[in-house]
């Protein structure tokens, strides 16, 4: 447990606003404004001292962020990559990798990208065959990866490979800093049947990782990934939102608007895939369709569905703020509800729409959000783990219902994989 | 009752579905999904020459084969399951059907030996395609001038010729009007393997070709019919090939295909894709004969409707991450399940039209 410096919401507050009394000026560029706001220390109020942060809870930070947006402040680089880089360097990293890595994530300079899962392993994430080979004072990396978001312009990767096939599969692994600007590494795009291309393929012939980018220990990979995984499940909570001040004018805001724009591009159709439940109403008043009575049962079952799994998730919450511990996985539970609520929106959407839904792009209902649903929902119940591995979780993990064999336990060398990967 | 297919019929099966397999690879529905056209000429000339596709369901004295639905039955399911694209079901179903139907006797001689041999594209243009209660409500004629907008035409873009459903004073009639004197905007479409256009008609000529009312529950029933082979062609080409999928892919040591909750989900799929297909098959049995439920065609189209979009679910989902890609072929099935739902009337629709059947048959049983 980290200790929080015993400081008020208010103290933190009137602290910071007389900071940027003194530093925030509109017309600096972005790259010096962010020099100014690491060494100020504002940059990551969460993080530890010896590394550009205060110490501070979540909620401590809360008064950071609010007194930046009262003074339209831009805060640091944002982007998921590099916040899961940051955590996972924060919580094993050497002094040196956090001294080289750590402060180009916060300025920006520096973008990165999750390389975990891989064509011949997606539920099976342990699973995974990237050959990584000690050769002197370098690893020697081969194999390739999938699904990387922001892969096509990131300058370092969060690698996991196998470093030893002759242990259970979970006890092979290690996990690299790579470098992803070299020859042997070579990024491709990936399009998704809904015409947006998110993500990346990476190939690694021969890439290189010299050896003190080895992350922790050779063999804990697997440890070390479950601190970037549980990272990633918790979101983004920690961060700035950077949604206030995005719209004002000036030239530093263009720049953090570029920068937001090439960040968040890969995820504008997130909210569709959800099924995009606050439009269903509207929708159905517009075309009329609210007054077919078959209408208005999928209707009502979609709304309550989503009130209801609201509510659950909020209780949730709460018990395990108030230090109940006997509470469902949150995660798998919501997980699940999401994708029923997504498949039921579209649905709705379809029957609301009518012939309607048979059209995309400008032809069809609010220029194409409606067909966008229709076809980016069935991402919902794969992406993150699938529908299957949640049910899973919960029946062995919940529900302590007996564990399916194993087939997979002994020397990875040994265990059965798909042939690609041979 | 009869039921399954004669000797001849499968022959007849085996042979589309040799040219078909042969012709319409996903190779080819991808380069034609994103050309302008949407179909291969020389593909549509040997269609209609070489093994006379086109005319199978059209009497021979109209230049047809003199077949029935069955056979046209077993072409779209094999359509369905190679996604074929090109205008087939808007000519030769939907306008070949309505000129067959409601046409006068010169316009038939004229129509249809040319939409049999595939040397005139027609597009049946129908104001209303969720409906058949509300056609002819948005498209109206008078005095051989045409006023209205067709929201969705299948195929309008290159057809040579368009048939028209209009509202009339007397009731619906039928009309030909040269594509050049309407206006048609081809529109976007999720399933981009079948083309769509919006018509609209100002005050534009029109020939009256109709020798009767038309009855567009009958043309209706009959595209229908069709539809719902195409739907069932389809689900079972995507079913198999997620089954193959489930044998080869390996997570956790095992073939995906092992974990017993996968192949219950996959039991279950099949069930209702069998269930589909005997009702499809018995809405053609029905359209050939006459004998049976006359709500089969409705039954028909909402159990492929729903079994198709199911399989295409699964199809995505078992295949994981894979199934969600452009590269992979199975988004183009899925999307066709998708805009086939809706098309001709949603499930919700096809039922509530064969509650209406059913009602309208007890009553009049109860009244002897
Ligand atoms: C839109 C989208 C975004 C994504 N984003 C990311 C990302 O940012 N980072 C990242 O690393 N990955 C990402 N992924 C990958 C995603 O995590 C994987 O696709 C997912 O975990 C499934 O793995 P897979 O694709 O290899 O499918 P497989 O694991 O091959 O699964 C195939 C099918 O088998 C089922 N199955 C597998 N094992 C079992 C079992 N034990 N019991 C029952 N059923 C089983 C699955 O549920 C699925 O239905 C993304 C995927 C999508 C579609």
């Amino acid at each position: 447990m980290v200790d929080h410096p015993n400081l008020s919401y208010d103290e933190i507050y009137k602290d910071v606003d007389a900071w940027l009394q003194e530093h925030w000026d509109v017309s600096r560029g972005l790259a010096a404004w962010r020099e100014i706001l690491v060494e100020g220390g504002w940059a990551a109020p969460t993080w530890p001292e010896e590394y550009y942060g205060r110490n501070f809870s979540i909620e401590q930070a809360g008064a950071v962020n609010q007194a930046f947006d009262d003074h339209g402040a831009v805060g640091v680089a944002q982007g998921g990559p590099g916040r899961l880089a940051s955590h996972t360097i924060l919580v094993h990293g050497t002094d040196a990798q956090k001294k080289k890595y750590l402060r180009p994530i916060l300025t920006g300079e520096a973008s990165w990208c999750q390389l975990f899962s891989e064509p011949g392993s997606g539920s099976d994430l342990a699973g995974l065959a990237t050959k990584a080979e000690k050769d002197g004072d370098r690893w020697v990396m081969n194999g390739q990866k999938v699904w990387n978001t922001s892969a096509h312009h990131a300058d370092f990767g969060i690698l996991v490979a196998r470093s030893d096939w002759d242990v259970p599969k979970h006890q092979g692994i290690s996990y690299f800093l790579i470098n992803m600007r070299q020859p042997g590494v070579e990024v491709r795009p990936l399009r998704q049947m809904n015409g947006h291309a998110s993500f990346n393929e990476v190939f690694m012939a021969d890439a290189e990782v010299l050896a003190e980018d080895l992350l922790g220990a050779e063999g804990e990979g697997w440890k070390i990934a479950a601190t970037t995984l549980s990272a990633e499940r918790q979101g983004f909570g920690g961060d700035r939102s950077g949604g206030k001040v995005k719209d004002l004018p000036g030239p530093i805001y263009a720049e953090y608007r570029d920068e937001l724009a090439i960040a968040l591009e890969p995820y504008t159709w997130y909210p569709q895939r959800a099924g995009r439940v606050d439009l269903v109403m509207p929708r159905a008043m517009e075309t009329g369709a609210i007054s077919d009575p078959h209408v208005r049962q999928e209707l009502a079952k979609l709304i309550a569905m989503k009130k209801a799994s609201d509510l659950a998730a909020a209780s949730a919450v709460q018990k395990r703020r108030a230090g109940n511990s006997n509470v469902i996985p949150e995660g798998s539970i919501g997980k699940l509800a999401a994708s029923v609520i997504a498949r039921q929106a579209s649905h709705v959407h379809t029957l609301v729409s009518g012939t309607d839904s048979m059209l995309k792009g400008a032809d069809s209902p609010m220029d194409g959000v409606i067909a966008e649903i229709l076809i980016s929902v069935p991402a919902i119940s794969i992406a993150g783990g699938t529908d299957e591995i949640q049910k899973n979780i919960i029946s062995e993990r919940v529900l302590e219902l007996p564990k399916e064999p194993r087939f997979d336990t002994g020397p990875f060398r040994d265990v059965p994989r798909n042939l690609a990967d041979i | 009752m009869q039921v399954g297919f004669t000797e001849d019929q499968l022959q007849f099966r085996d042979v589309v579905s040799r040219f078909l397999k042969d012709k319409s690879p996903p190779t080819a529905v991808r380069a034609l999904m994103d050309s302008e056209q949407g179909y291969d000429s020389e593909v549509w000339q040997q269609l209609s020459q070489e093994i006379g596709l086109l005319g199978v369901h059209l009497p021979e004295a109209y230049g047809g084969f003199g077949f029935g639905p069955i056979e046209l039955g077993v072409i779209a399911q094999e359509m369905g399951r190679y996604l074929f694209c090109g205008p087939y079901f808007a000519s030769a179903v939907m306008a070949g059907y309505a000129v067959l139907n409601s046409a006068n006797e010169e316009a038939k001689e004229r129509l249809l030996p040319e939409i049999a041999a595939g040397t005139k594209i027609a597009a049946l243009v129908l104001d209303d395609l969720s409906d058949a209660a509300t056609v002819g409500t948005g498209i109206s004629a008078s005095g051989g001038r045409l006023n209205g907008t067709a929201g969705i035409v299948v195929d309008a873009h290159v057809a040579d010729t368009l048939i028209v459903v209009a509202g009339t004073p007397e009731g619906l009639s039928l009309y030909e009007v040269a594509p050049a004197l309407a206006s048609v905007t081809p529109l976007d479409a999720i399933d981009p393997t079948r083309k769509l256009s919006r018509v609209t008609f100002n005050g534009c000529a029109g020939e009256r070709i109709a020798g009767a009312g038309v009855d567009i529950d009958l043309l209706w029933d009959q595209m229908s019919t069709v539809l719902a082979h195409e739907m069932i062609g389809g689900a079972e080409r995507l079913f198999e090939t997620t089954i193959e999928y489930m044998k080869m892919r390996v997570q956790f040591g095992r073939q995906i295909g092992s974990f017993q909750s996968l192949k219950h989900r996959c039991a279950d799929l099949l069930l209702e894709l069998e269930l589909a297909k005997a009702m499809t098959h018995e809405a053609g049995r029905f359209m050939a004969s006459g004998e049976g439920d006359a709500y089969s065609p409705n039954m028909a189209k909402a159990m492929a409707s729903d079994a198709y979009l199911g399989v295409a679910k699964q199809a995505i989902q078992l295949r994981g991450g894979i199934g969600f890609t452009w590269e992979e072929d199975t988004h183009l099935w899925f999307k066709r399940a998708k805009a086939s739902e809706m098309f001709l009337g949603s499930p919700n629709w096809h039922r509530e039209r064969m509650m209406q059947r059913m009602e309208a048959d007890a009553v009049r049983a109860a009244n002897g």
